[in-house]
């Protein structure tokens, strides 16, 4: 088996081949899981087929859905590349979507092609904005990334409660006494437009896909890019070099959370009700998605371009498991522990991959791919 | 390793061969065919936003339902799905959606955090009968006719039962833990504080409102705080209130639940719960759908219309004279003779 | 107002609140210091939280013996820590997303469980607080120190023994050895990946043991996501406590007094109903800020999160 691999010229294919393998495996416990709980796995899984792939409305649902963890990946791979952890994506959506929210009530009626663009940009830079408060400590003051982001997210989530249950509540819910956590419907000029009618397929699916390839061209064309992940890759090095190493480790953390920003108001301009609405839960609104863009990042590599197939295979699973949960009546619990399975039994690949990548590699000299996430850096002084 | 990827390679086969049966299947929601000249079942579809066993929100929904489909002659006649747990607004928008285009003929969103995507989703399925809940909202002034919306006017049950604490309350103190003060929350303490003050106006309402609807670890120590300040009588609401009752119980502190009947936590210590018998209005809303009406009304319930009930514990040694006290502050607020205002702020 | 926040009474309450609120994190952090030490970051204790978490609270309430409790848990904490160390270690997955994945999966599957084999919930018998003769009765130390359950005061005692572990025990310098530098470990005869696999586990038994602290200690119920995230403050904390058990102990416990103090503040009145959101982020941004002040070099085991090679 092995030699017979290595002749075929397809070993790439194997690469992809690998996970896809393992997810079958995940679905595979899964089925006997479906089975104990008296659902049929072969109906569940045509189910979660289709409420992934099986219609226009449902390909447009899974987009939408990957959007949010794409924009996240996207800045995860900012940051992991220069060796900082962010786990703070959840809190950066939601301060970003806060700031373009409340351009959005300041100013509803501007015309959309300023309003758009404006809530968008808004909620970009107030995401870099909260990533750059644990970029700052890190860099400045030692204080951990992990420590800081993770109380960051909690910091932002009750700062959301008290602004949408306060300032920002819709008047409405105060007159009508229900008193529901939630904005007015926002200025329609901020709708973000929808390109597949009769879908929700919307223009910030386009934006996301767009940005992957510019942060790509960022990373390997720009100096910044390369400096970034000089810091990651070796910051002693890229001292003596002379980048400052602090304010790129800043850097990487405000465009990560600035990414992450621009797919909490993404999330809120192009939800169904149109309205930032929190659900009271420790996520608030994100449903995971700053949490789930890391998996996506990391499953795609950490590259920007393999993050799109990542992000919108994750968002399939996401959006098929809901349809699976639908179709044969299992408890939605199923659901997370089926995905939290799939997760694990991808990431266990990594080995197989690598060690095939190896055996091809003393075949074939190969440029040693970075597409490991951080070493996670001692703090030395600087 | 070699047999490792042989391994996987089979598991990956076996797997892709179920997917494909799968795929050819026709990927219909499992729905009992009817063969008999009767009408076909009525189809019920639920969203809620927690699980549908957390003994309150979702649990009083999951009851309703379950007893509905009951009298109406079991699963030949109603059948019924859940999709709880669905707390992420957006993807409890999906389920409604997919739910309205799989022909359910009732879809209820049961989260009030739900009412923005309805008002979007509705009219694009005006086959479909929506009801959301907790709101008092139709839509009808957007030009939406399918929804009925359904609330609870819990701040009645709240009264009484503020009042039954205040009477039952030896120490003056009574504690409240509550999670974010929003909603449906909000009218249950706002109507419990007013009742305790009207009973007796020196008794302390303390109210605690940890900002989570899920930190049990937090609401014990809520209530622990509480017990601390001297409360004899405690109350909340949502579903990390579990937590207070168990603290609650360990200190001999009376508790009064909301929601759902909360006896089975504490059957010590807990006196009574004002049970939602949503099913009160969904009779009603359902008619209504049979008959042609597929939305535009709006539901409460509450003492009078028996949507609200106080379940007393049966094993708890309710004096008396607040029982009487209970009755009557019950009958008062029914036919009008006992009023209060509900703060605005 | 503040004049009743600052009684004898009231403090005593806060601090004695705050102490069990700290249990279950202590136990959680611990576990994932020894993991971090020797280089493995297990960011799934959450999920190995919940699961022990709920097989504590079902052995419990079929059969009413605590001890059975805790050993389900534990035997939980050993499986789910075994398939976490052969996913980090053996297999060299990206621990950043198997800690993930378990998440995931301890999230899901302990609610499934608890869903299908009790459905509506159950009060548990929990560990009664413990009476301790002279210690118990001593006037305010005695209120604040001594009367909590035995599994708070396991939690506690988790601190010098670990402590004594990791500085003076052959294993312990086999652990951090480890996780500075696994290579040179290997050629001294430490078997890397064995002592990788004895942290995990050890973490992971301990996260569970912090669960049942949970179900069936502090609270005696289960429900859907018991823990609501405390296994990522748990994590968090070990960063704050600088991977030494003392400081872990103190991040926990400034989270939990913060906690507590907030809800006596809420209770009494002195902070208004307006103010909760802020009140409730004030654990979270004083442990920051903690941290902040207390700034000093921090040198983290420099293997963390690598997966080692052998001769590679």
């Amino acid at each position: 088996m092995p030699s017979l691999l290595k002749r075929l010229p397809l070993g790439a294919i194997v690469d992809v081949l690998m996970p896809v393998l393992a997810v079958l495996g995940a679905l595979l416990v899964g089925a006997l899981m479906l089975i104990a709980l008296g659902a049929n796995p072969v109906e569940a899984y045509g189910a979660l087929l289709e409420g992934a792939f099986g219609s226009a409305n449902a390909i447009a649902e899974t987009a939408v859905k990957a959007t949010p963890l794409l924009l996240v990946g996207l800045g995860i791979c900012i940051s992991f590349r220069a060796n900082v952890i962010n786990i703070g994506g959840e809190g950066q959506m939601v301060v970003g979507a806060l700031f373009a929210v409340a351009v959005a009530l300041a100013v509803p009626n501007l015309p959309p092609l300023l309003l758009l663009p404006a809530v968008l940009l808004v909620g970009f830079l107030a995401g870099g904005l909260w990533g750059g408060i644990p970029g700052v400590l890190k860099a400045y003051l030692n204080v951990n990334e992990i420590l800081s982001t993770i109380m960051l997210n909690i910091v932002a989530v009750q700062g959301m409660n008290f602004l949408l249950r306060g300032a920002m509540i819709d008047p409405a819910e105060i007159e009508a006494g229900t008193r529901i956590p939630q904005t007015m419907r926002l200025s329609p000029a901020a709708d973000l437009p929808v390109l597949v009618p009769d879908t929700r397929l919307h223009l910030g699916v386009i934006i996301a896909l767009v940005l992957a390839v510019f942060v790509y061209i960022f990373l390997w064309r720009t100096t910044i890019g390369y400096r970034i992940r000089a810091v990651g890759h070796n910051p002693e090095a890229s001292r003596y070099a002379g980048i400052n190493v602090k304010q790129y480790t800043v850097l990487a953390l405000v465009l990560s959370g600035a990414f992450a920003g621009l797919a909490g108001a993404i999330l809120v301009f192009g939800s169904e009700s149109h309205r930032m609405v929190t659900d009271g839960s420790a996520t608030g609104f994100t449903g995971s998605a700053g949490f789930n863009g890391i998996v996506a990042a990391l499953f795609g590599g950490l590259h920007p371009l393999t993050t799109i197939p990542a992000s919108f295979l994750f968002g399939a699973l996401l959006v098929g498991a809901n349809k699976l949960q639908r179709a044969v009546q299992v408890p939605a619990a199923l659901i997370g522990a089926l995905n939290g399975l799939v997760v694990i039994f991808v990431v266990s690949t990594d080995l197989i991959r690598r060690r095939l990548t190896q055996r091809r590699a003393l075949r074939e000299p190969q440029p040693e791919s970075e597409t490991r996430p951080p070493q996670t850096e001692s703090s030395h002084a600087k | 390793m070699k047999k490792n990827r042989s391994l996987i390679v089979v598991a990956g086969i076996l797997v892709l061969a179920l997917l494909v049966v799968g795929c050819a299947a026709p990927a219909t929601p499992t729905e009992a065919p009817t063969e008999e000249p009767m009408a076909e079942p009525f189809r019920i579809a639920v969203v809620s936003p927690s699980a549908i066993n957390d003994l309150a929100f979702s649990q009083s929904i999951y009851d309703a339902v379950t007893l509905i489909q009951e009298e109406m002659g079991g699963e030949s006649a109603v059948e019924v799905a859940f999709s709880d747990n669905m707390f992420v607004v957006e993807d409890a928008a999906a389920a409604i959606r997919d739910y309205a285009s799989e022909g359910y003929d009732l879809v209820i969103a049961h989260g009030s955090q739900y009412g923005g995507s309805l008002v979007e989703i509705a009219p694009e399925f005006t086959d479909t009968a929506f009801a959301w809940g907790t709101a008092g909202d139709t839509f009808t002034d957007q030009g939406v006719t399918n929804v009925y919306a359904y609330e609870a006017a819990s701040d009645q049950g709240g009264y009484v039962m503020g009042v039954m604490g205040a009477a039952l309350s030896e120490s003056g103190v009574i504690g409240v833990v509550g999670p974010i003060e929003v909603g449906d929350a909000k009218l249950y303490v706002d109507g419990f504080t007013l009742g305790a003050a009207a009973q007796n106006p020196d008794v302390t309402v303390n109210v605690n409102y940890i900002n989570s609807f899920s930190d049990v670890a937090l609401a014990s120590e809520a209530a622990q705080a509480q017990v601390n300040a001297g409360a004899d009588v405690m109350t909340g609401t949502a579903q990390m209130v579990v937590g207070a009752i168990g603290v609650a119980d360990e200190n001999g502190v009376l508790w009064f639940g909301t929601q759902a009947n909360q006896t089975s936590l504490a059957p010590d210590i807990v006196v009574a719960s004002q049970v939602y018998h949503w099913e009160v209005v969904l009779r009603d809303i359902i008619a209504n759908i049979q008959g042609g009406t597929l939305g535009g009304e709006a539901y409460a319930i509450n003492l009078e219309n028996g949507g609200e009930v106080i379940e007393f514990n049966p094993d708890f040694a309710l004096p008396d004279d607040v029982k009487t006290l209970a009755d009557d502050t019950i009958q008062g607020i029914i036919d009008g003779s006992i009023t209060y205002e509900l703060p605005t702020e | 107002m503040l004049s009743e926040l600052l009684t004898t009474d009231v403090l005593i309450g806060i601090v004695a609140s705050g102490i069990r609120l700290a249990t279950s994190y202590l136990y959680a952090a611990i576990g994932e210091t020894f993991g971090q030490l020797s280089g493995v970051l297990n960011l799934g204790v959450d999920g190995i939280m919940l699961m022990g978490a709920f097989g504590a609270y079902y052995a419990v309430i079929k059969t009413d013996s605590l001890f059975l409790g805790v050993l389900t848990a534990v035997g939980i904490g050993l499986i789910m820590g075994l398939a976490m160390a052969y996913v980090s270690v053996t297999l060299q997955a990206e621990q950043g997303i198997s800690g993930i994945g378990f998440y995931l999966f301890g999230l899901g599957m302990s609610d499934l469980l608890f869903r299908k084999l009790v459905g509506t919930p159950l009060p548990a018998s929990t560990f009664p607080r413990l009476h301790i003769p002279l210690l118990s009765d001593m006037p305010i130390l005695g209120e604040v120190f001594f009367r909590h359950s035995l599994m708070v005061y396991l939690a506690f005692l988790l601190v010098p023994i670990s402590s004594y572990v990791i500085n003076r025990t052959t294993f312990g310098l086999k652990v951090r050895a480890v996780g500075q530098n696994p290579e040179a470990g290997d050629t001294l005869g430490i078997n890397v990946n064995r002592i990788r696999y004895t942290t995990v586990i050890l973490g992971s038994v301990l996260a569970a043991v912090g669960g049942a602290s949970l179900s069936i200690a502090l609270l005696g119920i289960f429900q859907q996501n018991l823990t609501n995230g405390q296994g990522f403050i748990a994590v968090a904390l070990v960063y704050f406590g600088a991977w030494r058990p003392a400081g872990v102990m103190g991040g926990a416990l400034l989270y939990g007094l913060v906690a507590a103090l907030v809800l006596a503040g809420n209770t009494t009145g002195i902070i208004p109903r307006s103010g909760a959101d802020i009140a409730a982020m004030m654990p979270a941004l004083l442990t920051i800020l903690a941290l902040v002040i207390a700034t000093r070099q921090v040198h983290q085991p420099a293997a963390l999160s690598k997966p080692y090679k052998r001769g590679e």
